[in-house]
């Protein structure tokens, strides 16, 4: 105790205090102590992008040419060397469909992802500060729009409006915002609460001025983690629509229909487990990119909530 | 009024209204229907009078609420309205009733249904209420491991996966037909139920390892722990009792799942269910037998969220005795 | 129940030796050391007071004399002997058989520590009955015996009540009882009355007390209130950072602490403001009623004065409506009737109907400094918004600005770019002073802004509120639960009760008699310095 200063000065006042250290020095502590599987999510998301984006230059061959023969085994399976991963039923190379399916699938998830935070993450912010007739009307409504499983809803949206890419977009973006909206809500519900929101109004700041400046930056952790989340529930309905044969329609190359359509021959994978490849390579590739979002996401969330002082 | 009955009855009320939209919302699908529906329906050289004679069979010449009212009325007395398909040009008609399409595929998909359930809860309980027990152990952890891999996994991905390795052993196809016997079927749908089970185990497992860690970190738990109580009694008397509620809502909520999720695993398995009929029905724009299908899951749906919410009702303390 | 003396060893003996315990907790992703090698001994039939601010380890070490570290901590070192068991080396089920049988724990929160699906007599058994030391029927009977002694109304029914439905006082004695059920040698009170009202406070440290006495219980008592401790402790033991400062006999401690740290514990009870009377009224508050949500009211014909350039305090126990004053004042809540009036003139009920310049001269500062600022937002933004919202002041200008204002509440350049995560408790608070006076008010409304901050800050905050005061001439109304605050920094006192003003007047007149029966019930439950305070208040009120 001898060496406490024995002299009070404001300046000079300690108590267990958050270290002093920039977004940088905090973001690159995180991420050396990131666990493997979260490592393994950021490589692999970052695989997938660059395949996305530069897809048409390094694919072998056009999105729709067809080759002579059709249903060609992969080349290390004894097929043509020429195509990697072989040829579908009306003879595309798959390896081509595959890294134009990664630009079309991830893309259209995307968009969809991104207007459903737009619609359901600004309604959600209004409905937070409003707290009148609007923010019932709003939380009913998608009480009751979520008391339909959204996969159903979809369904019989799509059995209206038909299949098209923009109608898929939309019909997805709206059902799923219901989510973003209800987390949204509820989020900056507990930050508007809050003395500094209060502070603010009490200073006379507009409405917009709230929202962006005392609110927003507030509640991005759980929104950025939400935002994986969703992509992936996005991505997998997507991917299951048109599975079912009610998504993306061909010729457009997507994972979905690549696996419907690999999946002719599966009464006889019993007999020749190769005859399953067709299906389980795009299946597959669905599946990878969604573990990975979910392990980055569930570092991100992880971490989000250990930074919490708990004493 | 004991506040547990009118906060059931409060909640039944809503849970009936919620219905009551619902089915507004599917009703008015077909109000959306494009004008020359009748016409994409019946074949381009269908006459008029064949076309206006079945605009008006679906009543698209009376106000919108009439139609309502003779749609639900009917609905309520178990006639979910007449198919689309088999209708021709000619104006012969073979079409069937949407509950006769209907009937049988839902027996199939509740027993698929069922049946997984009956595997997956006791589980998934299991597994969730152990990791929780032994939270960040190596146990907890491959286990969470293994969930969080299984539902970011499609679920055809699933299926595939498992018809490769399992292909020999059962099935593929669960073409069940209705003169099989209980073990036959058992086995046609070993397979799909498989399938679901890891999708649903892996969300319940989560979903109640969370709620019992939240549980768990209540003051008086750890008050009970100071208390000097065991670790099985801190569990079963202080625990148990504050935990209905949440599993509850866990189950009801994974069941829910569970009836939605059939609908890609039936397609995989090309398994005659309810789910199949919705998809075939909905690429064939049959919209009567869409609707009839989306009414059944939505009310189901609807059930068993509402039955979570009474479960949780009649076992919180804080009603059950009122100051 | 009451002859198993025969386990217990006679008064005088150590019960618990604690020798050099150093604790670990995990934070912000590292391990902080929170308890840093202290000593404990405690004799049987003995009160100890742990005292300490807030992170100075004492709830920390308190759970460690069970052998117990809460989830995110871990006794690293040091031993713990409790009438000759060896905590350290005890396994669980050894410690299990000693926690609710020999060593008993009171917590801070009564209302979450019971479990809310459980009878309180079942609960008030449970570990009694468990441990096997008496029956399930005796031990009812004995619990019926101990609410009466705890004077818990109707001692014979309420335990057959459930936790929600019984108060927050009843509740912490009813916690109380059960820790006194299995007769333990010592109990741990940690923090029993810090989440109570001052009159609700001295019912249960009376009671409290009482027991311990009655049965020559050894207990730790933990709490930050160097008063409430005085009443209960034999000696006391002053933590600070995790390190003991020092220890002595009660009456020893108060009259000549050694430490300059102990001495500042009560710094803020020696702060005294000559008041001075005024008859210039700067905001006045005439004949408010108000409600939430159109139901419930909460303020019945409430008229206060405030002369300018004075401090007026408004004291109450939580529901007496001084809050709700403020935000009536401040326009977030208008009024049912009556009129707020500001330099004569009556301000718009309604805050969206207010002008930025009325807006401007009536500044707030509240409790919860780090709810008060955005986390998001450096110190310079947050003091830099107001000088450009109500002084369109920018660039260079603003940030010079800033920088005077930050000398004013005596803190450098240096914080201009830190968040609010990098500041102190009381540093916070003192940013948050800055913003209000960056507006250049003429009212500044403090709620509560003392009682979130330890001793030593809080003495540093007034002092600093009392100098801006003098130098800018700035009206307070300062609402506050503090009698030791309000003697330090008031003109005028408002005493308020279920949303009605008892009494209003100069400092001295409120603070002394006659008084009305509300305020001086008030006043004589706030804990003072004198190890007989609470016996002679209970033998006045009897």
């Amino acid at each position: 105790m001898t060496e406490e200063p024995q002299t009070y000065s404001a300046a000079g006042e300690v108590a267990q205090v958050k270290l002093r250290r920039t977004l940088g020095q905090r973001m690159w502590i995180s991420l050396k102590k990131a666990p493997m599987s979260a490592w393994f999510g950021m490589i692999v998301i970052a695989f997938y992008a660059l395949v996305a984006i530069v897809g048409p230059y390094i694919a072998p061959y056009g999105e729709a040419q067809v080759f002579a023969k059709a249903d060609e085994p992969w080349s290390m399976l004894g097929g043509d060397p020429a195509h990697f991963f072989g040829t579908d039923q009306i003879g595309r190379d798959v390896l081509t469909r595959l890294i134009y399916g990664a630009r079309n699938t991830i893309g259209i998830a995307l968009v969809t992802t991104l207007l459903s935070f737009l619609i359901g993450g600004s309604l959600g912010l209004i409905a937070a500060i409003n707290r009148s007739w609007l923010d019932q009307f709003l939380s009913r409504g998608v009480d009751v729009l979520m008391s339909i499983p959204s996969l159903i809803f979809a369904l019989m949206l799509l059995s209206i409006f038909g299949s098209s890419i923009p109608s898929l977009i939309l019909i997805i973006a709206v059902l799923d915002s219901t989510r973003v909206f209800r987390l949204t809500r509820s989020v900056a519900a507990n930050v508007v609460v809050m003395d500094y929101v209060e502070a603010a109004r009490l200073r006379g700041e507009g409405m917009g001025w709230i929202m962006r400046k005392e609110i927003l930056p507030n509640i991005m952790p759980p929104l950025v983690a939400e935002f994986g989340l969703r992509f992936s529930f996005v991505f997998l309905t997507i991917a299951s629509l048109s599975f079912l044969g009610l998504g993306i329609q061909p010729p457009t190359a997507d994972w979905g229909s690549m696996v419907r359509d690999g999946s002719r021959f599966i009464q006889f994978v019993a007999y020749d487990w190769t005859l399953a490849l067709p299906s389980l390579l795009p299946a597959g590739a669905v599946a990878l990119l969604t573990v990975a979002v979910n392990f980055v996401v569930d570092w991100f969330l992880h971490k989000t909530s250990g930074l919490r002082d708990d004493h | 009024m004991h506040p547990v009955l009118s906060t059931v009855l409060q909640r039944l009320g809503l849970g009936l209204l919620t219905l009551f939209i619902v089915s507004i919302i599917i009703f008015s699908s077909i109000a959306l229907l494009p004008g020359d529906f009748g016409e994409q329906v019946l074949g381009q050289q269908a006459l008029p009078e064949t076309v206006e004679a079945f605009r008006r069979e679906l009543g698209l010449d009376k106000p919108a609420y009439l139609r309502y009212i003779d749609w639900i009325a009917a609905v309520l007395q178990g006639d979910l309205g007449t198919s689309f398909s088999g209708r021709a040009s000619s104006g012969s008609d073979q079409s069937r009733s949407v509950w006769e399409l209907v009937s049988p595929r839902l027996s199939n998909t509740l027993f698929l249904a069922g049946f997984t359930a009956l595997i997956a809860v006791p589980l998934s309980l299991f597994l969730g209420i152990t990791a929780a027990l032994k939270r960040n152990s190596i146990y907890d952890r491959s286990v969470n491991a293994v969930t969080l891999t299984t539902i970011s996994f499609p679920e055809f991905f699933l299926a595939y996966l498992l018809i490769v390795f399992l292909a020999g052993t059962f099935p593929t196809l669960s073409n069940v037909t209705p003169d099989m016997s209980l073990g036959d079927r058992i086995e046609k749908i070993a397979l799909p139920a498989l399938t679901m089970t890891l999708v649903i185990v892996a969300h319940m497992m989560r979903m109640t390892r969370a709620a019992l860690i939240n549980l768990l970190a209540s003051p008086y738990i750890e008050m009970a722990q100071l208390k000097g109580a065991s670790r099985a009694k801190v569990i079963i008397k202080h625990a148990l009792p504050n935990a209905w509620a949440p599993i509850a809502t866990v189950i009801a909520f994974n069941l829910a799942y569970l009836v939605v999720g059939v609908v890609v695993v039936e397609v995989v398995f090309v398994y005659p269910g309810i789910g199949q009929l919705m998809v075939d029905s909905v690429s064939s724009r049959d919209i009567p037998v869409a609707q009839g299908c989306a009414l059944i899951f939505a009310a189901t749906y609807i059930l068993l969220n509402l039955l979570a919410d009474v479960i949780g009702i009649v076992t919180n303390p804080r009603l059950l005795h009122p100051r | 129940m009451t002859t198993d003396s025969n386990k217990r060893g006679s008064k005088g003996d150590v019960l618990i030796e604690m020798k050099n315990v150093e604790i670990d907790g995990f934070s912000d992703e590292r391990w902080h050391k929170i308890v840093k090698g202290v000593d404990l001994t405690l004799k049987r039939g003995e009160v100890m007071g742990l005292i300490g601010e807030s992170g100075a380890g004492k709830s920390t070490l308190g759970k460690a004399a069970m052998g117990y570290a809460q989830p995110g901590c871990k006794i690293k070192a040091g031993s713990i002997m409790f009438d000759g068991i060896d905590l350290m080396a005890a396994t669980e089920a050894e410690k299990r058989k000693l926690w609710g049988s020999r060593i008993a724990y009171v917590a801070q929160s009564a209302a979450a520590s019971f479990n809310p699906a459980h009878r309180l007599i079942d609960q008030t058994v449970e570990a009694t009955v468990d441990h096997g030391i008496s029956g399930e029927a005796d031990a009812r009977q004995d619990a019926v015996g101990l609410y009466e002694s705890l004077q818990l109304p109707d001692p014979g029914n309420i335990g057959t009540r459930y936790p929600h439905q019984v108060s927050g006082g009843q509740l912490q004695r009813i916690m109380t009882a059960m820790a006194m059920s299995p007769r333990p040698d010592l109990i741990i009170f940690d923090e029993p009355t810090t989440a109570l009202d001052v009159t609700t406070q001295v019912e249960v440290l009376v009671a409290m007390r009482d027991i311990v006495e009655k049965f020559n219980t050894a207990a730790i008592y933990i709490t930050h209130d160097l008063a409430v401790v005085a009443q209960m402790a034999d000696f006391i033991k002053v933590l600070r950072y995790g390190e003991e400062v020092e220890e002595a006999e009660t009456r020893k401690m108060l009259g000549q602490p050694e430490e300059d740290y102990t001495k500042s514990l009560w710094s803020v009870r020696a702060l005294h403001k000559e008041e001075s009377p005024s008859d210039d009224i700067a905001l006045s508050i005439k004949n408010v009623d108000a409600a939430y949500g159109n139901t419930v009211k909460v303020l019945h014909d409430v008229s206060i004065d405030i002369p300018r350039g004075r401090t007026v305090s408004v004291v109450g126990e939580s529901g007496s409506g001084k809050s709700t004053t403020a935000r009536v004042i401040t326009g977030l809540l208008p009024p049912m009737s009556g009129s707020v009036e500001f330099n004569g003139e009556a301000l718009p009920n309604a805050l969206k109907d207010r002008s930025k310049d009325q807006l401007r001269r009536i500044q707030m500062i509240y409790q919860m400094a780090d709810t008060a600022m955005n986390p998001k937002q450096t110190v310079g933004e947050i003091i830099g918004r107001p000088l450009d919202f109500y002084h369109n002041l920018k660039g260079k200008a603003r940030d010079d600005r800033i920088i005077e204002l930050l000398d004013m509440i005596e803190l450098d350049a240096s914080f201009i770019d830190r968040l609010p995560g990098e500041l102190s408790g009381g540093q916070k608070q003192r940013i948050c002073i800055a913003r209000a006076l960056a507006a250049e008010p003429e009212v500044i409304i403090c709620d509560e802004v003392t009682s979130a901050l330890d001793q030593i800050v809080q003495e540093g905050i007034l002092k600093l509120l009392l100098r801006l005061q003098k130098e800018l001439n700035i009206t307070y109304l300062f609402i506050t639960h503090d009698i030791a605050v309000v003697t330090a920094i008031s003109d005028e006192i408002v005493v308020m009760f279920q949303g009605q003003v008892v009494e209003q007047g100069l400092k001295s007149k409120i603070l002394s008699p006659p008084f009305p029966d509300y305020t001086q019930l008030l006043l004589s439950s706030v804990p003072e310095m004198d190890p007989d305070w609470l016996t002679n208040l209970v033998d006045k009120r009897d």
